[in-house]
């Protein structure tokens, strides 16, 4: 079947097997490998992009569903390698180890963010419930979407 | 994981989701939110030849106040559910406990409508909606008709939906007294290992989640309550008519335990 896609900004047209799921069109046939597979189960979160603004675990759900969507996948955050103030405050709260969580946390923060205008810690530990680290015990990565709330010039994403 | 190949329509109406059941009868399967399905799918649990999505069916998702009820389209997503003003008025418990399914990002996805045709025991929202009282509208070749929450789970994974029948609308009536849901899991996103949905609305009406291969109501704490016992004595008997199975979470004996101390919070907490 053909689907059109909008990831990141730019157009897409594929024929694809209706089988083949969102995560493996992101990383196989559009080659966006920022995005992970971890539990392939729902568990994780690894796999979380944004499908029309809100967060969805790409593992999850079809490519065939997202026909007509518009998607934003971690690759788009940094412009010309100047990270986005959520990157930022990741790096510079130690909010991550070995990094393989770390797309999908801040995808799933960029959803969560834009869900709480009056965003609280207690927002965020909720909020990241479907997002498994097993490196870094959260607490930086709870820091680090406030702080990367907070730091926000504009709303998340509002240039995308 | 990689589900087994099938053929991808999609519908853009109840009335063309049912004519393409009737066309493909039980090999077919309609997709809603596919938070229960894929992953069924992706274990080849489920192999269905023909996968029906129904999830564009915009005009399926909605919440209408309609008077003493609130209706609410099959394919209105946890997330709209969970955020509705009208039902965190009037309907309380459901848009709480639909924030609890999942996480976020299930939430996006997941549907009412495919909560509750997937007929899982374990599931939140069957329980809230039993406890309740609501009704079911499914629409088949010949029409709608309704079907009492308290018929319509018939076995494990088993509904009273015909295969050619979609689940179009759930109707709950408003209910604003004293409510409670107690979930109790080990872990944040986890099922429950046990549920309980208490709702006073003139009567008491009491849920159980995973306490059975359906969703149940605990008749014998509602008929207890009814008669004038106290919330202690009729918890006492929340176990009575469950069937639970044992699993790496809870033996039967704990979960029947589990029923009896969380039947007691859930009637403690709605005040009955
Ligand atoms: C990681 C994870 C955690 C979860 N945690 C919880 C939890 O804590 N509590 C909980 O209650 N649930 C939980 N769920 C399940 C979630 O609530 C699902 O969204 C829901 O059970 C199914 O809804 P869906 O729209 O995704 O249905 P689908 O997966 O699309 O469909 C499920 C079944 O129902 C049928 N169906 C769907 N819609 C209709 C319709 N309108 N008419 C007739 N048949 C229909 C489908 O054919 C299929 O057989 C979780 C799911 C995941 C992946
Ligand atoms: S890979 Fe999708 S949730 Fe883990
Ligand atoms: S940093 Fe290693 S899993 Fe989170």
């Amino acid at each position: 079947m053909r689907v059109s896609t909008t990831v990141n900004g730019r157009s897409y047209e594929h024929e694809i097997e209706p089988r083949l799921l969102l995560v493996y069109y992101l990383r196989d046939v559009l080659g966006l490998t920022g995005t992970k597979v971890g539990c392939d189960t729902s568990s994780c979160g690894a796999c979380t992009v944004l499908v029309d603004g809100e967060s969805v675990k790409s593992c999850t759900m079809l490519a065939a569903q997202a026909d007509g969507c518009a998607m934003t996948t971690i690759e788009a955050l940094a412009v010309d390698g100047a990270l986005d103030p959520l990157q930022e405050a990741f790096h510079d709260n130690h909010a991550l180890q070995c990094g393989f969580c770390t797309s999908g946390m801040v995808m799933a923060a960029m959803s969560i963010i834009r869900e709480h205008p009056g965003l609280t810690e207690a927002d965020v530990r909720e909020g990241l419930e479907g997002n498994l680290c097993r490196c870094t015990g959260y607490h930086n990565i709870v820091k680090a979407v406030l702080a990367g709330a907070g730091r926000q010039a504009h709303p998340v994403g509002a240039a995308r | 994981m990689i589900p087994a190949s099938f053929d991808y329509q999609r519908a853009a109406s109840a009335e063309e989701a049912v004519s393409m059941l009737r066309e493909h009868g039980e090999e077919a399967k309609l997709l809603a939110g596919g938070h229960s399905l894929l992953p069924l799918m992706k274990l080849r649990l489920a192999t269905p030849s023909v996968v029906i999505d129904v999830g564009r069916i915009r005009e399926l998702s909605y919440l209408r106040d309609g008077g003493d009820q609130v209706s609410i389209g099959a394919l209105t997503r946890h997330r709209d559910v969970e955020t509705s003003e009208l039902l965190q008025r009037e309907v309380p418990i459901l848009a709480h406990v639909a924030g609890l399914v999942g996480d976020p990002q299930v939430r996006h996805r997941g549907t009412i409508g495919g909560s509750l045709a997937h007929g899982d025991p374990a599931s939140d929202l069957p329980a809230v909606v039993l406890a309740l009282g609501g009704t079911l509208v499914v629409q088949g070749p010949g029409g709608r008709r309704d079907i009492p929450a308290t018929e319509f789970f018939q076995g494990f994974l088993e509904t009273a939906l015909a295969p050619e029948e979609m689940l179009v609308e759930i109707r709950v009536p408003k209910a604003r007294g004293g409510w409670s849901y107690q979930k109790f899991n080990r872990r944040a996103i986890d099922w429950a290992i046990v549920g309980v949905a208490a709702v006073r609305n003139g009567t008491t009406g009491v849920a159980l989640v995973n306490m059975g291969p359906v969703p149940l109501r605990a008749s014998a704490v509602e008929q207890a309550l009814a008669g004038g016992a106290s919330a202690a004595d009729a918890a006492a008997l929340a176990a009575e008519g469950t069937d639970p199975s044992a699993d790496l979470n809870a033996s039967v004996e704990y979960r029947q335990h589990l029923a009896r101390v969380l039947v007691r919070r859930a009637l403690e907490e709605a005040g009955a």
